[in-house]
C-alpha cells in the first residue's frame, strides 16, 4: 500500500480581503484533480468509524472509493442513497465533530476531507441534468409542515417510496433556515434551489404562504384535506433575548431578523425594498454558526468593524472550526470572556455602545462547560452602533398553540418518539429542531428520514400507532 | 398569487381591495392580519384584515400608501394579482361575551372595525363605532359601518361632519354617560398616537381597552423578534402574542420610536420608486 499523505488537500478559497466585501461563496470547491488526490488518502478501514459518526450513516469509504476510481455518478448515487441534501451538508455540517472527527487518519495526521469530498460529488451531480421523474404509485398523500431541512428530507424520502407529498411553507419561498438563515457566501441559494427542483421533479408539491395552525389547522389536514399522515418540521426559529436594558433600542436585532432581512428579503440588493440597519461598528453576541454568519454578513454589508462578544472562551465556542477560521481571516474581532450588561442609548433611541464585563472560567455548569464568572470591577464599554443577538432560538410556538393534543416539553419542544418521530397525535410525526431545539442541518435531516420510514411503515402495515412517545 | 376581485379608492391615499382568498377567508377572525409582498425583492408587510366572507371565499383589506410596497399595491386594480398574501396571522381578539363594545377607528384603521363589529353583533353584544378623521372627505366606510353597528359616532377635527374634535373626546363623553351608553370594552385601531390617547382616556375608568399594534415585522410567524412590543414591562411578539394587547400595559414610547427606525430608508425607497415610475 502506498504511503498516505498526512495533510488534507486544501480547498481553494476566495482571498480573505476580497471576499469580506462580497456575498460570493468563500469556498470555491475541489477540482476533479483535488478530489481524486484527496480520495486517495482514505484508508478504507474494515470497520469505518466515520460512518457510525455520521448522523445519516453515509457509506463514506464507498463513495470516496468511487471518487478515487473516477466514477462520479456512482459516488453521487451512494451519497444520495443515504443523504438527500449532500450539497448542503457538505457545506454546513460540523464535520470536525462527526465523520472527520472520528477518521482513522486523524490524531497523528489530518483526517480525510470527507466534507469537501461530499460537496465535490454533490456539485458534480448538480452540473448534470436532472433525470428524476415523478413516480407516485400510492393513493395516500402526506403533508409536510415546514420546508426546512427535516421537511425537505422527509418529503424526498416519502416521494422515493411513491407517496404524493405536499410541503406547506409559511414564508414565500421554501428552504427554512437554509434560505433565511445561512448566508449566500456559505450556502448559495442556487444550491438550495437545485435541491428543491430535484424534489419537485420527484413529484413533491410545494405550497408557500400557508401557515399551518392558522390558514389550515393541523387536524383539518387529515380531516378535511385528506392527508393520510403529517410530518411536522417547523424548526426552532423563535429568537431568545438577553433581558438586559437597552434591548429595545433601534439598531438591536435578533440574528434571525438581521439574517432574514438580508438572505430572504435581499436587503443587500440596492433594487430590493427591504431596509436593514448596519452600523459602522457591529457587535454580535454569541459564538455559534449563526453568530459567525451574522458578524461576517455585517462586514459584507459595509460595517467597518465587526466583532463577536462571548461570555465564555474560544474553547467553548460552538461554531464550526472552518467558519471561525474564515471569520478570523476576514478580520473579525473576538471578545472572549466578555458578558454584555447593557446596551447604551445615543440619546435618540439608537444604540451607541455595549457595556460589558470581563469573565473568568469557573467549575463546569449543567451544560458540562466551564461556568463563566464575572470579574468584579472589570466593566468597560465597547463603542458600537449595532447589536445583534445570536444567543439561541426555541421552537416556533404557533403550531403547538393552535393545535390541541400536541404534547410539548417544558421548553416548548414537541414530544416525539426518538426512533419514529411519532408525536402524541396519531399519524402525526415530527422531527428536526421542533423536537430537539436548535441543532444542526444533518440531525434534522436524519430525523426527517427516520420519520419518513416510520410513516411508510405505518401506512403500509396499516398499524395506527397511537401510543404516547416515552 | 392572489387575485384582486374589487379595488376602489376610499380617499386619495387609501384603497379598498376585495381578494379571492378562500383559505384565508375560511379561518380569519377579527384582529388578525395578512403578510403581503408586492413584488420579488419587495418587503413583507403586515396588513390588518378588514373583513372576510366565508361564503364567497373573499377577504377585504384596506391599504394606505405609506411606503414603496403600499404604493405598489395601491396602484393595482381589479383583475390584477398581489404576489404573496399569507394569513391569517396573529391571535384573534378575545373579549368577554356580551356588553357594549366601542370600536374606535382612526384613519384607515377604521376598516378593521368591520369584521369585529359584525362578529360582535352576531354574538349578541351591543356595538358602537367611533370613527374620526381630519375632515369629512377622509372618513371611510361609514355606510358599511352603519349597517353593522348599533351606533356610529363620527368625529372630524374641523367639524365638517359629526362631532367637532378628536375620537378620544367623544369616547370620554360616552364614558361619562353622554350618548349611546357607557362602553364595557374598547378596541382602538389606528395611528399609534391615537391608540395611546385612547389608552389614556379609558385608563382609570375600568374599561377594558385593547389596541392593535402595528410594529415593523418581517415574517409574521414568531421568528424574527422584530415586532417586539413592551407590554407590562415584558417583551411580547406582536405577530404571535398580539397584535392586540391591553392598551393600559403597552409602552407606547418604545413602540413609536421603534416604528421610526427606517424612516430614512423608506423615503429613499419611495424616491427610487418615483424615479422608476418616471422612466416608464
Amino acid at each position: 500500500m502506498p504511503v498516505k499523505r498526512p495533510e488534507k488537500t486544501t480547498m481553494p478559497t476566495r482571498e480573505a480581503g476580497e471576499r469580506a466585501h462580497t456575498f460570493a461563496e468563500v469556498n470555491e470547491g475541489y477540482s476533479v484533480a483535488h478530489a481524486s488526490f484527496e480520495a486517495e488518502r482514505c484508508l478504507r478501514c474494515q470497520d469505518p468509524v466515520c460512518v457510525s459518526a455520521c448522523p445519516v450513516q453515509i457509506p463514506i469509504p464507498d463513495f470516496i472509493h468511487a471518487v478515487a476510481a473516477g466514477d462520479m455518478a456512482g459516488a453521487a448515487r451512494i451519497l444520495r442513497s443515504a443523504n438527500p441534501l449532500p450539497a448542503i451538508c457538505g457545506r454546513v455540517c460540523p464535520q470536525e465533530l462527526q465523520c472527520e472527527g472520528s477518521c482513522s487518519m486523524g490524531g497523528r495526521w489530518k483526517p480525510v476531507a470527507i466534507g469537501h469530498l461530499e460537496r465535490f460529488v454533490a456539485d458534480w451531480e448538480r452540473s448534470q441534468p436532472i433525470t428524476t421523474r415523478p413516480a407516485i404509485t400510492r393513493s395516500e398523500r402526506i403533508a409536510v409542515i415546514g420546508a426546512g431541512p427535516s421537511g425537505l428530507v422527509c418529503a424526498g424520502e416519502l416521494a422515493r417510496h411513491g407517496y404524493g407529498v405536499t410541503v406547506y411553507e409559511a414564508l414565500h419561498a421554501p428552504g427554512g433556515v437554509l434560505r433565511y438563515g445561512i448566508p449566500e457566501f456559505r450556502l448559495p441559494k442556487a444550491v438550495l434551489d437545485w435541491e428543491i427542483a430535484m424534489l419537485e421533479s420527484a413529484g413533491v408539491e410545494f405550497q408557500c404562504n400557508i401557515i399551518i395552525g392558522r390558514t389550515i389547522t393541523l387536524d383539518d389536514l387529515i380531516a378535511k384535506h385528506g392527508f393520510a399522515a403529517v410530518f411536522i418540521g417547523t424548526g426552532a426559529g423563535l429568537p431568545q433575548f438577553l433581558g438586559i436594558p437597552g434591548e429595545n433600542l433601534n439598531g438591536v436585532y435578533s440574528a434571525n431578523e438581521f439574517l432574514t432581512r438580508i438572505n430572504l428579503m435581499r436587503a443587500y440588493d440596492p433594487e430590493a425594498d427591504t431596509p436593514v440597519h448596519v452600523g459602522r461598528r457591529v457587535a454580535v453576541i454569541g459564538s455559534g454558526n449563526t453568530a459567525m454568519d451574522a458578524v461576517r454578513t455585517s462586514l459584507r454589508m459595509g460595517a467597518e468593524e465587526a466583532m463577536i462578544v462571548y461570555r465564555r472562551s474560544e474553547k467553548e465556542m460552538s461554531a464550526r472550526v472552518e467558519e471561525y477560521q474564515h471569520a478570523k481571516e476576514e478580520g473579525i474581532d473576538f471578545h472572549w470572556l466578555t458578558s454584555p450588561l447593557e446596551i447604551l442609548d445615543d440619546g435618540d433611541g439608537w444604540v451607541s455602545g455595549l457595556r460589558c464585563q470581563r469573565m473568568e472560567l469557573g467549575a463546569p455548569d449543567a451544560s458540562g462547560r466551564a461556568r463563566p464568572v464575572p470579574i468584579p470591577g472589570s466593566e468597560f464599554v465597547l463603542a458600537v452602533d449595532n447589536v445583534i443577538l445570536a444567543i439561541g432560538t426555541t421552537p416556533n410556538p404557533l403550531l403547538t398553540r393552535t393545535t390541541s393534543g400536541l404534547a410539548v416539553t417544558e421548553h416548548g419542544c414537541l414530544l416525539a418518539d426518538e426512533r419514529t418521530g411519532l408525536t402524541s397525535k396519531p399519524l402525526v410525526f415530527a422531527g428536526g429542531d421542533a423536537v430537539t431545539g436548535a441543532a444542526t442541518v444533518i440531525l434534522a435531516a436524519g430525523a426527517g428520514k427516520r420519520a419518513a420510514r416510520a410513516i411508510v411503515e405505518a401506512l403500509a402495515t396499516r398499524t395506527l400507532v397511537t401510543r404516547l412517545p416515552s | 398569487m392572489t387575485r384582486i376581485l374589487e379595488a376602489r379608492p376610499l380617499t386619495p391615499v387609501t384603497k379598498f381591495f376585495r381578494l379571492d382568498a378562500p383559505l384565508i377567508a375560511a379561518s380569519a377572525q377579527p384582529g388578525q392580519f395578512v403578510m403581503l409582498r408586492a413584488r420579488e425583492g419587495g418587503e413583507r408587510i403586515p396588513i390588518t384584515i378588514a373583513d372576510y366572507d366565508r361564503e364567497t371565499g373573499t377577504v377585504v383589506i384596506v391599504v394606505q400608501e405609506v411606503g414603496a410596497t403600499t404604493r405598489r399595491v395601491c396602484a393595482l386594480e381589479a383583475g390584477e394579482e398581489i404576489l404573496d398574501v399569507a394569513g391569517p396571522l396573529g391571535s384573534p381578539i378575545e373579549l368577554p361575551a356580551g356588553g357594549h363594545l366601542c370600536g374606535v377607528g382612526g384613519g384607515f384603521g377604521t376598516a378593521s372595525l368591520l369584521c369585529l363589529m359584525r362578529e360582535r353583533r352576531a354574538s349578541g353584544g351591543r356595538t358602537t363605532a367611533i370613527v374620526g378623521a381630519r375632515t369629512k372627505d377622509l372618513l371611510i366606510l361609514l355606510d358599511d359601518l352603519a349597517s353593522l353597528c348599533d351606533a356610529v359616532e363620527v368625529c372630524t377635527d374641523d367639524g365638517s361632519a359629526g362631532f367637532r374634535g378628536f375620537v378620544t373626546q367623544r369616547l370620554a363623553q360616552l364614558i361619562a354617560g353622554d350618548g349611546p351608553g357607557r362602553p364595557d370594552h374598547v378596541v382602538a385601531i389606528g395611528p399609534m398616537a391615537m391608540m395611546r390617547a385612547v389608552a389614556e382616556t379609558t385608563r382609570g375608568h375600568r374599561v377594558k381597552t385593547l389596541v392593535s399594534m402595528d410594529p415593523l415585522m418581517v415574517d409574521g410567524t414568531g421568528m424574527c423578534g422584530g415586532c417586539r412590543v413592551m407590554v407590562a414591562g415584558k417583551p411580547r411578539f406582536a405577530c404571535v402574542d398580539g397584535p392586540c394587547f391591553d392598551a393600559h400595559d403597552v409602552d407606547f414610547d418604545v413602540a413609536m420610536r421603534r416604528n421610526k427606525a427606517y424612516v430614512r430608508q423608506e423615503h429613499a425607497a419611495l424616491e427610487r420608486l418615483a424615479c422608476a415610475s418616471g422612466r416608464d
